[in-house]
């Protein structure tokens, strides 16, 4: 099992908002949904490997900024055109005011 | 006179799977970094957020008045009094169904996405724009705005046929153009083109919705022939035809004129003030660097994108007129010159364009 990254700290991310996070040559992207809760997925679109960190993040979905695709950030789902391959999702916690995301 | 129009031969080929396509490629155009004028993200997520209330209250206007003038087309058909109803019919039909069709498939006019998927389809019967293909031809449009090779929706190509830019103001060839890719989808024939930029497994969606819309085109024909009137086909299908007008007039101003093969909307792009009516009718894509700039954002923020960025882009084109004053010319130019374009200048404020990732060679040629 992978430990724990420090990803950022709880309150850098505003409620149904979402954050880029640079790690080991790799980008993802950290979110805080509606309910105050934490979600880390693949930071890039799966479609044209836009930053989602500059997309809309709307109740559970992010929208990439180029072409509009929309996932579930909670799930990774993939939610129709132009999207058809779904994000890989990461565990998150909370812990002392940081936000820890735990790289597979 | 149709000699002095026509096109000659072009240097470019706006094949999707030519020799320039290998060559976008091979020059870091295809799929590239684009210029993006920095905005704070706090007020680029206001400007993003969804609503329903515009496009509910647009909707609703736009279906109220389709249903009250293709009403009274039909109660004054045969007189002289239908004509006023159908120009207002066949304008909202044919030309209102090209920004619906484009808004509503980004997914940005409503924040309910079945409001987004509903009003798409039915503009996209409307305009005659397989809700599939298009979809996909309008993310690769994106993606490559008017890369040569790549982007499949390049209306205007160099040097422009001019006969052909006229005839789309009545809808003729595109029409027909619609109506034969309706009739091969439905034999499920997805051409070469097409499946570069359309996933296989969207391929059979594709097939069925072609076969829906000739059916809906065959019952029509039957119920004029039944009823030995044209008027089934004055409501439907026809208007695609007869009101193409305004989202002509209007389209042909997003990028006609302008340079080709460059990474940076600010230069292939026009940002037209435009009437309060065109602008309903176009949903705001006068606005049109600001859109490809930030797809992001709903039409109705469009003017405050627009406030917030203009520092940072080409001075407006000030009316319609105004860009077709410009336009014209530079079209009977590349008659003769296909590489001359016109070059946006930049306030002092903006930051300047990357030279270095532009053609050289279309730099050379605009003035």
């Amino acid at each position: 099992m992978s430990d724990w990254i420090e990803a950022c700290k709880a309150d850098d991310i505003d409620e149904e908002d979402v954050k880029r996070f640079d790690h080991g040559g790799r980008t993802f992207a950290i979110y805080r949904s509606p309910d105050d809760e934490y979600f880390a997925t693949d930071g890039l679109c799966s479609h044209e490997k836009v930053h989602l960190a500059d997309g809309l993040v709307m109740d559970d979905i992010i929208e990439c900024p180029k072409h509009n695709g929309r996932f579930n950030y909670k799930t990774g789902a993939a939610k129709g055109a132009p999207v058809c391959v779904n994000l890989r999702t990461y565990p998150v916690k909370v812990d002392a005011g940081k936000v820890l995301i735990q790289i597979g | 006179m149709a000699g002095a129009l026509s096109a000659t031969p072009s240097r470019r080929d706006y094949s999707l799977v030519g020799r320039d396509t290998q060559l976008a490629v091979d020059n870091g155009l295809a799929a590239a970094e684009w210029y993006h004028t920095e905005v704070p993200r706090k007020q680029m997520k206001e400007l993003m957020q969804r609503s329903d209330g515009p496009a509910l209250r647009d909707t609703i206007i736009w279906l109220g008045a389709l249903v009250l003038s293709g009403a009274g087309g039909a109660w004054f058909w045969g007189t002289w009094w239908c004509v006023p109803f159908f120009f207002v019919y066949g304008t909202l039909y044919g030309s209102s169904t090209d920004s619906r069709w484009h808004e509503c498939g980004h997914g940005t006019a409503f924040r309910t996405q079945w409001m987004n998927d509903a009003v798409y389809q039915l503009a996209c019967f409307m305009i005659m724009r397989n809700p599939v293909t298009w979809r996909w031809s309008h993310t690769r449009h994106h993606t490559d705005t008017i890369i040569v090779g790549r982007d499949p929706e390049i209306a205007i190509m160099r040097p422009p046929d001019l006969i052909r830019v006229v005839l789309a103001f009545v809808g003729v060839l595109d029409g027909w153009h619609a109506m034969k890719d309706t009739v091969r989808h439905s034999a499920g024939i997805i051409n070469a083109e097409e499946k570069t930029y359309v996933p296989e497994q969207e391929v059979p969606r594709a097939i069925l919705i072609a076969r829906t819309w000739l059916a809906i085109y065959a019952a029509t024909i039957a119920l004029a022939l039944y009823t030995g009137s044209f008027l089934p086909l004055m409501l439907v299908g026809l208007p695609r035809l007869y009101g193409a007008w305004h989202h002509v007039l209007t389209g042909i101003l997003q990028h006609g004129g302008l340079a080709d093969n460059v990474i940076d909307y600010r230069l292939n792009s026009r940002t037209v003030y435009m009437n309060p009516i065109s602008r309903f009718i176009y949903w705001n894509m006068n606005y049109h660097v600001e859109h490809h700039m930030f797809p992001m954002v709903p039409y109705h923020a469009l003017p405050r994108l627009h406030e917030l960025i203009k520092h940072d882009l080409p001075a407006p084109t000030p009316s319609i007129l105004a860009g077709y004053r410009e336009v014209i010319p530079a079209f009977l130019r590349q008659l003769r010159n296909e590489d001359y374009f016109l070059k946006r200048e930049l306030p002092p404020t903006a930051r300047p364009y990357r030279e270095e990732l532009h053609n050289d060679k279309a730099a050379a040629a605009a003035e």
